[in-house]
């Protein structure tokens, strides 16, 4: 019986800590990366404006308090900013598969 | 063996279809030399076999050139042309002159009259491609007159008017015996073919993987001829567009975020484009759907 209370407390408290609400300090981690990878993405002259339109969305829901869409909306700007990253990168010798000859 | 001897021929009918429908795309082999001659002749070529019915020089009029049914809209529609006004107001606009008392036909060759086909130019003492929408904001602040917005309105209409005194003269764009200009040729070359935007689509997706197609309810213009046109009455935009304007929505369409008008990449790609339709008429301004 000792052992279940152990282990029921025990689940409980990892099951809060995943789904614990994110913090400001959260998001601002989140939003730095976020927008430190948008800046190379700038650099390479290639965002995307969805990057953009994620990096406003998660401002938004920090204004307002809401950190977890604010971090979750951060996560997919920083994303799809490193996608960005990568296409141009892997296009410096990929365009040529669509070049006429 | 009854199955074996059916799926023979049918593995080899699959073949030569994949074969004919990918036999249009270009072969993938990788050129390291860059060698504008040789390209421009490719261009025509891929154009003229994928379109075998089209004359060379009707590759200008864009999605009309592709679609019988729009070809007739495009013909009654030139009665009465949507960009008239705009070329009204550049004429008007080009013979007016600045406040020093000199005008837009100081600053060019022949008084501005006829030279579209020439532009834009490799400009060997600056080292950049000079784009005519450029050239004419340079004359307007060399004398003393604020820069006009890129994209529509003023710029179109003086473009538009520019145009008109073309019509029918061949693009002669011209690539000095200069490696920067080569380099500025082939820069542009690689900017028209790169995948961009969340989308990943380059120019040339729509514009030679798919000239003829439809992408959502618009006809795609073929790349050979793409500018000739330009500047263009557009009806999605309710107004008029300069090959600036055509660039930076390309880019947004696709969910990329567009340069400054007259960046770099945009001059170069413009250099190539036009490089590459030498010899096609110009036809500006134009309209389309």
């Amino acid at each position: 019986m000792r052992n279940i209370l152990v282990a029921s407390v025990l689940l409980i408290a990892s099951a809060t800590s995943v789904f614990a609400a994110s913090s400001e300090a959260d998001f601002k981690a989140a939003y730095a990366a976020a927008e430190a990878a948008n800046r190379e993405a700038g650099s390479l002259r290639n965002q995307w404006t969805v990057t953009a339109a994620a990096l406003n969305a998660a401002k938004k829901a920090a204004e307002t308090g809401d950190f977890d869409k604010a971090v979750a909306a951060s996560n997919e700007a920083e994303a799809l900013a490193k996608a960005s990253i990568f296409q141009v990168k892997s296009e410096k010798t990929l365009w040529k598969d669509l070049e006429i000859r | 063996m009854k199955l074996r001897s059916a799926i023979y021929p049918l593995a080899s009918a699959a073949l030569t279809a994949a074969l004919l429908v990918f036999g249009t795309v270009p072969p993938t082999v990788a050129a390291d030399t860059v060698d504008p001659v040789a390209d421009a002749k490719a261009f025509k070529k891929f154009f003229t076999d994928k379109f075998p019915k089209l004359k060379l020089e009707d590759f200008v009029n864009g999605p009309y050139s592709m679609n019988e049914d729009l070809y007739r809209q495009w013909e009654e529609k030139e009665q009465f042309p949507p960009y008239e006004f705009s070329l009204e107001m550049g004429k008007e606009m080009f013979a007016k002159p600045f406040q020093n008392g000199k005008s837009y036909a100081d600053c060019f060759p022949n008084k501005g009259i006829g030279i579209r086909q020439n532009y834009p130019y490799f400009d060997e003492k600056e080292g950049k491609v000079v784009t005519l929408e450029l050239a004419l904001n340079r004359c307007r602040e060399a004398n003393g007159e604020p820069p006009f917005s890129y994209v529509k309105d003023e710029m179109a209409a003086l473009t538009a008017y520019m145009a008109f005194t073309s019509r029918g003269k061949p693009f002669d764009i011209k690539i000095p015996n200069d490696p920067r200009a080569l380099e500025a040729y082939q820069s542009g070359k690689e900017y028209f073919y790169t995948r961009r935007g969340q989308l990943n689509f380059s120019c040339a997706t729509c514009h030679v993987q798919s000239p003829g197609e439809r992408i959502r309810a618009e006809v795609l213009a073929p790349a050979l001829g793409i500018l000739n046109a330009m500047p263009i009455y557009r009806s999605e935009w309710s107004g008029m567009g300069t090959t600036s304007r055509r660039f930076t929505t390309c880019n947004s369409q696709i969910r990329g975020v567009p340069l400054s008008p007259q960046d770099d990449e945009y001059r170069n790609v413009e250099y190539y484009l036009s490089y590459v339709s030498n010899g096609l008429p110009i036809s500006g301004p134009g309209a389309r759907p």
